[in-house]
């Protein structure tokens, strides 16, 4: 079988997010880490590619050049290859833009099965799984905490708002899963060792058919709103009456 | 005038509150606002829109339309948006929503803005209000063309009922052929012992603080007599001390109730994310440096399993009396 992670390489939480005033867009000008969602989903295809014990496992991804070295985790943690979509001319790619490039690399793999994190660590997006399947015209399943395949069909569980959904896809199909769903593997010093040497393809925007479509666009950054006063009391034997009161003040008991 | 869609999810026979407090949002734009109510007991359910400022609403019924899977619903909405010409099409975050919204956006190459918690009119337009990068940033956003796709952040709206009436329109239902690719295996209701926390006008949530999981039994009387729903955060949840559909923060729900307490909840940046666009945050910590005090209206230094029990009594006498 074969598998294809979507990931994204984000600027890394610990060294700091944050917008560049100048574009509105998130600034990338740092090192780039493979999301932690992400890692879930190549973990995940790692398993089913073991547990068949053959096939392969395409890690595809669109950013900036150095993405790439984001992308090598996955191949450390086991993935076989890796291909990313970088073009200045995809640069500022919304979701309709960044689901057509990735749909158009994606098509030329032909995977059986197509994971994706279950969001986006920089931006919290939350859909563009669904926006590819449909690209891809294949049938989809998000939020998988649990992931079977057999006799062509893919079988996910999952968390919603009233209970747990357990849902069937053809393959190929287009999944995302949660992070719930294992613990990613550390890549071993051999893994970290053989990732460079692994087969790593980069595309253009003509490639995957592919150019810049914003159809959004960020008008303005502002702070956030500011609370109001902040009140703090010791508890002396009058907390409870404390909040209470203001609990009574707010009109909220 | 923008002619706007609202996506009405329903579960049973109950339009769901989020998507209500986005249709009521709606009328409050002005203009022309639609309903649309996909699935199983759709028409039953579909008047009740009206109330809510839908003067018009889509019901699509089909056997094919009975699970809660997308990819038929963008197969309605896309063709119901196309044939009626909706310029903005409103969803309130769902598992099910996000996954129509996303390809929606792709099936008409419409934008897509998400995880907003207020949309104002800006001439013809819209602009959207966006928190982001762990609510540090709010950002305004916009659209570049229509239609324009926007998906809001559980608990932004209240539901105001205001007394309308809306025309029922049943809606014919083709599918594409990959629509009908996923089918639900089975199903399993989440025993509920109270409201869920995107509903909750009140949340009472509990964190590491509690000690150990039988304490969460404070966090559920308070919730009780308080009438609202019980939260937890990532660290409890992973220690299995509560159910993960209770989960606040950056892996889990983002919530905006009237009141929300946090008890024994130090504040990380990652539950923060999911809990302070609450109207009024009240904590109750013993480690006065807690991060959650920084953005609480009301902090109390002290010892919950003094004070939680206390509170408790005191919310059920005043409510009593």
């Amino acid at each position: 079988m074969k598998i294809a992670v979507c990931v994204k390489a984000v600027p890394d939480a610990a060294t700091g997010r944050r917008l560049d005033p100048a574009t509105k867009r998130l600034a990338r000008s740092g090192d780039l880490t493979l999301s932690d969602f992400d890692s879930h989903a190549v973990e995940e295809a790692l398993k089913l590619k073991e547990a068949t014990g053959d096939g392969e496992v395409v890690i595809v991804s669109m950013g900036p050049e150095k993405a790439m070295d984001a992308l090598r985790k996955a191949l450390a943690m086991g993935a076989d290859r890796a291909v990313l979509v970088s073009d200045e001319a995809l640069a500022g790619s919304d979701l309709v833009g960044t689901a057509k490039a990735l749909a158009g690399a994606l098509g030329r793999e032909e995977a059986d099965l197509v994971l994706f994190g279950q969001q986006s660590a920089d931006g919290d997006g939350a859909c563009l799984w669904a926006a590819v399947a449909e690209h891809l015209r294949r049938p989809t399943i998000s939020q998988a905490a649990e992931l079977t395949v057999e006799d062509g069909s893919v079988t996910g569980k999952r968390q919603t708002e009233f209970g747990y959904d357990t849902i069937r896809a053809r393959l190929p199909a287009v999944v995302a899963v949660s992070d719930a769903i294992n613990e990613p593997r550390y890549p071993s010093l051999k893994g970290i060792m053989g990732a460079k040497r692994k087969p790593q393809e980069t595309l253009s925007a003509a490639d995957v058919g592919g150019a810049a479509d914003a159809t959004t666009t960020v008008l303005a950054l502002n702070p956030p709103p500011a609370r109001g006063d902040s009140r703090r009391v010791e508890d002396d034997g009058n907390g409870a009456q404390a909040i209470l009161e203001f609990l009574a003040e707010k009109r909220l008991v | 005038m923008a002619k706007i869609l609202v996506f009405l999810e329903h579960h049973g026979n109950e339009l769901q509150k989020g998507a209500l407090g986005v249709l009521s949002k709606a009328a409050q734009l002005g203009g022309d606002v639609a309903g649309v109510v996909v699935g199983e007991g759709a028409r039953a359910v579909a008047d009740e829109a009206g109330k809510f400022g839908a003067s018009l609403v889509f019901a699509a019924e089909d056997p094919r339309l009975a699970a809660p899977l997308p990819q038929p619903r963008v197969d309605v909405l896309a063709k119901l948006v196309r044939d009626e010409g909706f310029d903005t099409v409103l969803f309130a975050q769902s598992v099910l929503a996000a996954d129509v919204a996303g390809a929606l956006s792709a099936r008409l190459e419409a934008g897509l803005n998400w995880d907003l918690v207020d949309i104002v009119a800006d001439g013809d337009g819209f602009i959207g209000k966006r928190p982001a990068l762990a609510d540090s940033v709010f950002a305004d956003v916009a659209w570049t063309s229509t239609p324009r796709l926007a998906l809001f952040r559980s608990g932004s709206f209240d539901a105001n009922a205001t007394g309308g009436s809306a025309e029922v329109r049943g809606l014919e239902v083709e599918l594409e052929d990959f629509s009908t690719l996923t089918e639900l295996v089975s199903q399993e209701e989440e025993e509920s012992t109270g409201p869920s926390i995107e509903d909750a006008d009140v949340i009472v949530a509990g964190g590491r603080g509690l000690g150990d999981p039988e304490k969460f039994a404070l966090v559920e009387d308070l919730a009780r007599a308080l009438g609202g729903a019980v939260g937890a955060t990532r660290a409890v949840v992973d220690a299995g001390w509560y159910p993960y559909a209770s989960q606040v923060g950056q892996t889990g729900k983002s919530v905006s109730p009237k009141l929300y307490v946090a008890v024994g909840i130090s504040g990380a940046i990652q539950h923060k994310v999911g809990m302070q666009s609450s109207n009024v945050i009240v904590s109750i910590n013993k480690d006065p440096n807690a991060p959650i005090f920084e953005y609480s209206d009301l902090g109390v230094v002290g010892d919950l399993h003094e004070i939680v029990p206390k509170l408790t009594e005191l919310v059920r006498s005043r409510k009593g009396s």
